[in-house]
């Protein structure tokens, strides 16, 4: 009898997630209560799977929460814009600026000094945009509105290409992977290694309040430090790694399976770091090498048989370098820590 | 209050009297003494307005669109190289029907680069759905933006004031700067038409595709236009207000029984007004035509004025490369089915000196009906002439830049 009384907290699935139903209601993410904002609604466009619709909607909907719904949205051009809009639908419930590309982040410090200049401060700004108009044409800006410590929070959802465009390697595309202008064809098939760039590290360089990254994976983390950030004033940082079904060459039903991979394979580091220091690091459980996360893809399938053996030996202990170097530098494994 | 001051530090203390909420600045000359001087009046705490140093002009457009997407009130002044790069923004602010106010500075577009004065930076955003206006002073530098602040908020369109690079903003001169009190009266609190407000959420800039897209674009074109009706009566409060004539649409001159018209923009009219003057008092029925707001282009009150000339003289600071005048063609436009000859007098690039005499030149030529169709004036028919076979004759002739520059030094040491 009294046996049954103690709450039982036991980690239901293999990844470790810890099921909703077994946190106290008060801990409970706002993705599962029946009443969360729903900043973006249903019957938008996106492809089956989007990694990028429902990291928009985890972090709109946490963003709402904490600031009750006291919250303006400004958009980069690109898949969640295209997606979620052309008029006269709108799959946004909260006030929504879409002006161009490169711009956002400017747009948002627009946004922030007017409503400061109005007196309406209690109104927070989150601007967003994807890899291609984070890392590559909209760095300037973000630099800048970094650099001022603008009252803004800036997402980047890396789907590590331009989607929109139809799949063009941006300086997040992962070396190896096939995009529409990284062929697999030639001496080194795919995208090419030693190029590219880390927003999370370039953003903790102009030492601004708070840098994170986070993952569809793991979505009691991701709300945290969305509310994290918005309990913070000044600029700060938010990167969310979305599997794109479309671009990836995956199945629709692995978006989650490969956010959980690129994690635990140490790919994509999960972390926090206040004023350029890193204070916070997932680290990995469960570790997984980094075939099982290449194999799920398309574009990588250069890399292995048929039969799914990995093929590209050199390529693929490079990528597992990269993987390792990662696990090391920001503290993932418990060994390190 | 009658000030002597620099044409910058007017149009700064203007915008300052027109109480915008956000300011960006990003230097570039010769706009930069505009924006330093209302940055001191935010710093010193003579101005309430958030004062953004932003990292490029595309970050100062973009600044001002979400400044005002939110109800700002938003300004910045720019010129030349910034307003390129920020070029997409312009197109932006204007499709979104944003009532932003920016201060063109004007000053020509390279490659070569070049500081100095003329009107290539505003001809080249001609299109793009703002309200242009042109200074011909500094007094009209600061009427016109307080102008444009009403005008910009009661169409929802963005405004840009032009004014001529070092010729005005540099010019130290006696203005009337008007009183608080009299700006309070004339520009009542922004009302935005769409805005982002938590309580009524809306999605702004969503695409447009071809279902729609012309009637949009043509609503854009109507409410742009729009200024044509507005302007007038506008100005014509302001002016009494202010108690001076506030520019509107198209500023005549010696018009009464002209045969010749020179139609120009900006500063340039102070020249032309002046070789007017010379050539009325030798008898020759000559006036001026100044136009004030080139965009929209005040179609019918141009045909009005110009109803009586039997030849037209367009005067203009830019040109369209490998065609002509630009404000010559509208013009020629205007008077489609006149029959009456159209000149066109490109002047004033790069800051070149437009001298009275080689105006009257001009003007003398069109009297005599001698004038031919388009003429650059003071050009250096003998440099080009060198230039143009030293590239007949050498592949790899090097750059034209520099070659005529070299020509010019070696003439004037021989
Ligand atoms: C100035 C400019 N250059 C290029 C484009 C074309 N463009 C629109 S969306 C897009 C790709 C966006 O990629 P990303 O930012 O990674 O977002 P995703 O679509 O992948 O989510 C590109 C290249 C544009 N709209 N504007
Ligand atoms: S292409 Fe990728 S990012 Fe774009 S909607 Fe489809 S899955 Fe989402
Ligand atoms: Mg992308």
């Amino acid at each position: 009898m009294s046996a049954e009384r103690v709450p039982v907290r036991f980690y239901q699935v293999g990844s470790f997630a810890v099921g909703n139903r077994l946190v106290s209601a008060d801990r409970r993410n706002a993705q599962s209560d029946p009443q969360r904002a729903n900043s973006l609604t249903s019957g938008h466009r996106a492809c089956a799977g989007c990694g990028e619709a429902l990291g928009a909607r985890y972090a709109l909907d946490a963003a709402t929460r904490v600031t009750n719904g006291q919250l303006v949205a400004v958009n980069a051009t690109g898949c969640l814009e295209v997606f979620s809009t052309p008029y006269p639908e709108t799959s946004w419930q909260l006030p929504w600026l879409h002006s161009l590309f490169a711009n956002s982040p400017s747009v948002a410090t627009g946004v922030a000094a007017g409503l400061r200049s109005l007196g309406k401060s209690e109104v927070r700004v989150v601007a967003q945009g994807g890899d291609g108009g984070t890392a590559d044409i909209g760095m300037g800006a973000l630099s800048g509105m970094f650099e001022r410590n603008d009252d803004v929070l800036y997402i980047c959802y890396d789907n590590e290409a331009y989607m929109n465009t139809g799949v063009q390697r941006s300086s997040a595309t992962p070396g190896a992977a096939r995009t529409a202008t990284t062929d697999v064809v030639g001496e080194h098939p795919g995208n090419v290694f030693g190029t590219g760039k880390f927003v999370p590290a370039i953003a903790m360089a102009h030492e601004i309040p708070y840098v994170a990254t986070a993952s569809v994976a793991d979505l009691f983390d991701l709300e945290t430090k969305v509310e994290r950030a918005m309990s913070m004033h000044g600029a700060r940082y938010l990167h969310i790694l979305v599997p794109c079904p479309l671009g990836w060459g995956s199945a629709s039903s692995d978006t989650i399976r490969l956010s959980r991979l690129a994690e635990e394979t140490g790919l994509f580091p999960v972390f926090e770091a206040e004023n350029g220091e890193l204070t916070g690091s997932r680290t990995i459980r469960h570790r997984v090498p980094v075939e099982e996360y290449l194999r799920l893809q398309r574009r990588f399938s250069h890399l292995f048989t048929r039969e799914g053996e990995v093929k590209d030996v050199a390529t693929v202990a490079r990528i597992q370098a990269i993987a390792d170097r990662n696990i090391r530098r920001y503290r993932l494994s418990e060994e390190v820590s | 209050m009658l000030q002597q001051i620099e044409g910058s530090r007017a149009v700064a203390s203007a915008v300052a009297l027109c109480r915008p909420n956000v300011v960006c600045a990003y230097p570039i000359s010769p706009q930069t003494h505009i924006i330093e001087a209302i940055g001191a009046m935010v710093k010193a705490g003579e101005l309430d307005a958030e004062f953004v140093n932003v990292d490029s002009e595309m970050a100062a457009m973009s600044v001002l669109i979400g400044a005002s997407a939110v109800g700002a009130r938003a300004y910045t002044a720019t010129a030349s190289q910034g307003l390129l790069y920020m070029m997409e923004a312009v197109y932006n602010v204007a499709g979104l029907g944003l009532p932003a106010v920016m201060t063109l500075a004007n000053r020509a577009l390279g490659a070569p680069i070049n500081i100095w004065n003329d009107h290539s930076d505003a001809m080249s955003v001609r299109d793009a759905g703002w309200v242009q206006l042109f200074a011909e002073t500094n007094q009209e530098a600061i009427d016109l933006h307080i102008l444009a602040f009403s005008l910009a908020e009661e169409l929802s369109v963005p405004v840009m004031v032009c004014v001529d690079g070092f010729i005005l903003t540099h010019a130290i001169e006696r203005v009337d700067v008007p009183e608080q009190t009299q700006v309070d009266r004339l520009l009542a609190p922004f009302e935005p038409r769409h805005v982002l407000d938590p309580h009524d959420p809306v999605s702004i800039g969503a695409m447009v595709g071809p279902d729609a897209f012309t009637e949009v674009r043509y609503l854009a074109s109507i409410r742009l236009s729009r200024a044509l009706d507005v302007l007038p009566p506008l100005a014509q409060r302001h002016s009494d207000e202010l108690a001076r004539s506030v520019p509107s649409l198209v500023s005549p001159y010696r018009l009464d029984d002209a045969d010749v018209v020179v139609v120009a923009m900006g500063s340039v009219l102070g020249t032309i007004k002046d070789v007017i003057d010379e050539m009325r008092d030798d008898g020759h029925a000559i006036g001026a035509l100044g136009v004030s707001c080139f965009r929209p282009f005040p179609k019918d009150q141009i045909r009005d004025a110009l109803a009586g000339a039997s030849r037209v003289v367009v005067v203009e600071k830019a040109f369209s490369l490998g065609y002509g005048g630009i404000l010559a063609t509208d013009i020629a436009l205007v008077l489609s089915g006149r029959g009456i000859p159209i000149h066109t007098v490109i002047a004033g690039l790069g800051g070149r000196p437009v001298w009275a005499a080689s105006l009257r030149t001009c003007f003398n030529e069109a009297v005599d009906a001698t004038l031919s169709e388009t003429t650059f004036l003071d050009l250096d028919e003998e440099v080009v002439a060198r230039e143009v076979d030293r590239m007949a004759a050498t592949r790899r002739s090097g750059p034209s830049a520099e070659n005529v520059l070299r020509d010019l030094a070696e003439r004037s040491r021989t």
